[in-house]
């Protein structure tokens, strides 16, 4: 058995990644130029990577699955990016952005890289002035700040609702400035669909061009892959269509440990779900919440005449209505962390308390603060967001509150890296959402914008050239080896057989199916029970898909239904390994919530003594057991608590 | 609802493309446009009719530009303001007929059925449009001040999401609110500045290479925006294009 090491440097903790950089190998520019490094995604991570590995002078090569590096799902990001500017002076911090970071984790985030995240996101937001980011600003022309979640200070930087478009635009400038030099090279409509190891180092990538169906060779001395999560696997989610878990999944099958994949956030504020025809989920973002009030009536009267049509909300008198919230957490009221409110509307909910038809909404209503502070106000901070509010729903949120369930939005859960965010395989990094490193059991929100940039910008800069250091000896790498030879084999292999089946049923059919399973076994609540019950469902749907799926076209050509087809697959196999975590965890921790582990109030109950350690799951085979290795964690500069929100 | 769909299929860039005729029946009204193309395609794919339609989508929530389609006649359809994927069927009529189409320009060539190929886009913008900085070694970011007025102006610009509408919605193909738009977005800010006068010669160069056409002011691409991208940001993009010749030749 493969012991697990972080790698954490020595020291204390704020000098740990001073002292990393001050002794780490270096490549002197000459050489950077024989070095090549493949980046697969072009979101923020990849992006800002990329760009940040080109304009030292490595030879990079960038994959990305849509047609523009610019479509990357970062880009829906809407609310904010955190850092500890202290700009307002309300006694923010790199020690205060640490500790919130940890504790909205629920204690389940490696220090070390929480630390480092904290202290590099000052330098994110330098690096995105610098670029032309056109941030909000305040009338004398300093940047303005707004709250987030799981936050008692205003520290989240902000672009009015499309604060992760304009992050990613200033990236995907970065981007287009080098490969405008020659250093980096664009591959666009391509996914990768292997990892190629020789003598156990990641050596390349293949991949299946998207517009064509060829299938393609690329070889490098380090992977570095930005591809996101994997949300998707639950079919509806506020992820983007084409996002999917199926490079992480060829990693993992590789070598590669998958850290902690039970750990999913639900995020509480999405349109709620209509009809089954529904592709995907709408976020309506976080910051909503700094002048949103999230309730539900009372009475269950108003709650049946709230569904029949005979009352409007905003008919019912105040007294008549649940703040739940407010109520349940007077300190940090509506601002409390994603699970935390994601989780009281469900409980209220599931009490029989839902607004709509379905009983699955609760209320977001702005008419406290447009009564405060005008309609102006409120539009110049949420215009967009209440617009397309309007265009997907047909009803006016300035006049009738908004109707929000919890939907899946994020997986804190990823390849398992060390400090240096290199996987258990030498030469393969995992950055951004891919990994899983910073943000425990949840990740508060504005935090994932920070995490992919610092993972880019300011992280794999030092540990990739630290890694590529010694590969200067080693030579260019060729594709012309038995193991990228055997590595294509097998991706047409899989291929011809998906083509082969020629069923009945259709891919979606399987997904839609899938996610069901998902989201009612291992979803926001879960037990013993259920994900046993969960687990043998996804092994029988399998088994189907692999009899009965339909797939038309050839694999030759543009075939959108064959890439949909190759990430189910994939996510199958996930999907056990998830319900499998998820049982194995016997504690409630952040967005994983046991049923049976929950305290007299219904919040989390963690288990410290046996459970404080990352889950870095093997691969063995197909429909084999996983191997688990735990990588304990240590809390030296933290009193480790329960999450207390009240 | 009931639709009758006439859709542009072509196999590939080479291939010569036909309308063709499809029937979907009790769509919702809440359903969007890109949702109704999703139940055609699976009833396509069941009923063994043909291969399911292609289509570029991807965030489904209007910010990712990936999708585009000509709507009876209209980039993105009968709504403004909004992208295909936020196109609902309720702006439509029960009924109704509905002809579909890829972004017709000559720069933007189909790959299939209504996927074109918009990497010319790309190539603009790795022309100029972004401020030369690498990463690290940058001041703190308050010590660059920004009016409050022309960050809201840089943003309103910044907000173009790169679709190609305003290409599709030209009679000449032109790209000039795209172009403008970054060259806009980045000229009003401090950090921009500096490389103004290049960035702009250089992109509009770039523009003209790949085969977009000229600006003759109809501005149909502002109307067609879905990000109501505004055509004072052309005006802009003349005159930073004029003073940069000017003050080259001087």
């Amino acid at each position: 058995m493969n012991t697990l090491d972080s790698k954490i440097p020595e020291g204390p903790l704020a000098q740990k990644w001073t002292n990393y950089k001050a002794n780490q190998k270096l490549v002197n520019p000459a050489n950077k130029r024989k070095l090549d490094v493949i980046v697969v995604g072009t979101g923020l991570a990849g992006a800002s990577a990329a760009a940040s590995l080109g304009a030292m002078g490595f030879n990079v090569d960038i994959f990305c699955i849509s047609d523009s590096p610019r479509r990357a799902h970062s880009i829906a990001a809407q609310g904010g990016i955190n850092a500890a500017k202290n700009y307002q002076n309300d006694g923010d911090s790199v020690g205060r952005l640490f500790y919130d970071t940890i504790k909205g984790g629920d204690y389940r985030a490696r220090e070390a890289n929480v630390y480092r995240l904290a202290e590099v996101s000052n330098d994110i937001i330098d690096q995105c002035v610098a670029q032309g980011v056109p941030f909000a600003r305040e009338y004398g022309g300093l940047l303005d700040n707004r709250s987030f979640g799981g936050a008692q200070v205003s520290r989240t930087f902000y672009a009015r609702g499309q604060t992760g478009q304009q992050l990613l635009l200033g990236a995907y400038g970065a981007l287009s400035h080098q490969i405008a030099r020659g250093t980096v090279k664009l591959h666009e409509r391509h996914e990768m669909l292997d990892l190629v190891v020789v003598d156990g180092k990641a050596r390349g990538i293949i991949a299946r061009d998207l517009t064509t169906g060829e299938i393609k060779r690329y070889a490098a001395h380090a992977v570095v892959l930005a591809t996101g999560g994997y949300g998707n696997i639950y079919f509806l989610s506020t992820n983007a269509m084409n996002s999917n878990g199926s490079a992480e999944w060829c990693c993992h099958k590789k070598g590669a440990y998958f850290a902690n994949p039970c750990f999913v956030q639900i995020h509480p504020t999405c349109i709620p779900v209509h009809g089954d025809y529904q592709s995907k989920l709408t976020l309506m973002s976080e910051s909503l919440r700094n002048d949103g009030r999230i309730w539900v009536p009372k009475k269950k009267e108003d709650v049946e005449a709230l569904r029949k049509g005979t009352l409007k909300p905003t008919e019912i008198k105040e007294e008549d209505r649940d703040y739940y919230l407010e109520r349940r957490y007077p300190a940090f009221g509506n601002l409390v962390p994603r699970d935390v409110a994601s989780r009281a509307a469900k409980e209220r909910c599931d009490a029989g308390y839902g607004v709509n038809n379905t009983g699955l909404a609760v209320f977001l209503d702005f008419s406290t603060a447009i009564q405060r502070l005008g309609r102006d106000v409120i539009e110049a901070r949420y215009g967009n967001l209440f617009q397309m509010y309007e265009k997907i729903t047909a009803v006016n949120p300035y006049e009738t509150p908004m109707m929000i369930y919890p939907a899946i939005h994020y997986t804190m859960g990823g390849i398992w890296v060390d400090y240096e965010l290199q996987t258990t395989i030498p030469g393969l990094f995992a950055a951004g959402e891919a990994n899983f490193s910073d943000h425990g059991a949840n990740r508060l929100g504005a935090s994932a914008l920070m995490q992919g940039l610092a993972d880019g910008y300011f992280v794999l800069p030092y540990t990739l050239q630290n890694y590529l250091a010694d590969e200067i000896y080693s030579g260019k790498v060729s594709a012309n080896s038995p193991e990228f030879d055997q590595a294509e084999e097998n991706v047409r292999q899989r291929i011809d057989r998906l083509m082969s089946i020629k069923g009945t049923k259709t891919v979606d059919h399987f997904h839609k199916k899938l996610g069901l399973i998902m989201w009612d076994y291992v979803g926001m609540g879960r037990n013993a029970e259920g994900l046993q019950k969960g687990l043998t469902l996804i092994k029988e749907l399998e088994e189907e898909f692999w009899k009965d799926v339909q797939i038309t076209g050839t694999a030759d050509s543009m075939n959108p239904e064959l890439e949909k087809a190759i990430r189910l697959a994939d996510y199958f196999e996930l999907a056990k390994l998830m319900a499998k975590d998820a049982y194995h965890r016997n504690e409630s921790c952040g967005g994983h919530f046991r049923e049976e582990y929950q305290t007299e109030d219904g919040e989390t109950l963690r288990n410290d003594n046996d459970y404080m350690y990352v889950a870095a799951w093997e691969y063995q085979g197909h429909n084999q057991d996983e191997t688990l290795h735990k990588e304990p964690l240590v809390y030296q500069d933290i009193e480790i608590k329960q999450r207390n929100y009240k | 609802m009931n639709f009758t769909l006439k859709i542009w299929r072509q196999e590939n860039a080479k291939a010569k493309g036909r309308f063709e005729t499809y029937k979907v029946e009790n769509i919702s009204s809440d359903c969007s446009f890109l949702e109704m193309l999703d139940i055609l395609n699976e009833s396509l794919i069941s009923n063994k009719i043909a291969h399911p339609v292609c289509f570029d989508n991807d965030c489904r929530e209007g910010i990712c530009g990936m999708c585009g389609l000509y709507i009876n006649g209209r980039p993105h359809g009968n709504d403004d303001g909004v992208t295909t994927c936020q196109l609902h069927m309720r702006k439509f009529k029960d009924g109704e007929t509905i002809w579909i189409e890829p972004w017709r320009a000559k720069a933007f060539p189909v790959i299939r059925d209504l996927v074109v190929d918009r990497t010319a886009y790309d190539k603009i913008i790795q022309a100029g449009g972004y401020v030369s900085v690498s990463t690290g070694g940058v001041p703190d970011a308050n010590s660059i001040l920004v009016s409050k007025d022309k960050a809201d102006k840089a943003m309103d610009a910044a907000e173009c999401i790169g679709c190609g509408a305003c290409v599709a919605a030209c009679k000449n193909a032109s790209a000039m609110l795209f172009v403008s738009a970054k060259v806009s977005h980045l000229a009003l800010l401090p950090q921009g500045k500096v490389e103004a006068a290049n960035r702009v010669q250089k992109m509009v160069e770039k523009m003209d290479e790949l085969g977009f056409g000229n600006c003759t002011n109809t501005y149909a691409c502002e109307a067609e925006c879905p990000k109501l991208i505004k055509r004072s940001n052309i005006a802009r993009l003349n005159r930073e294009w004029i003073c940069a010749r000017v003050g080259k030749e001087k």
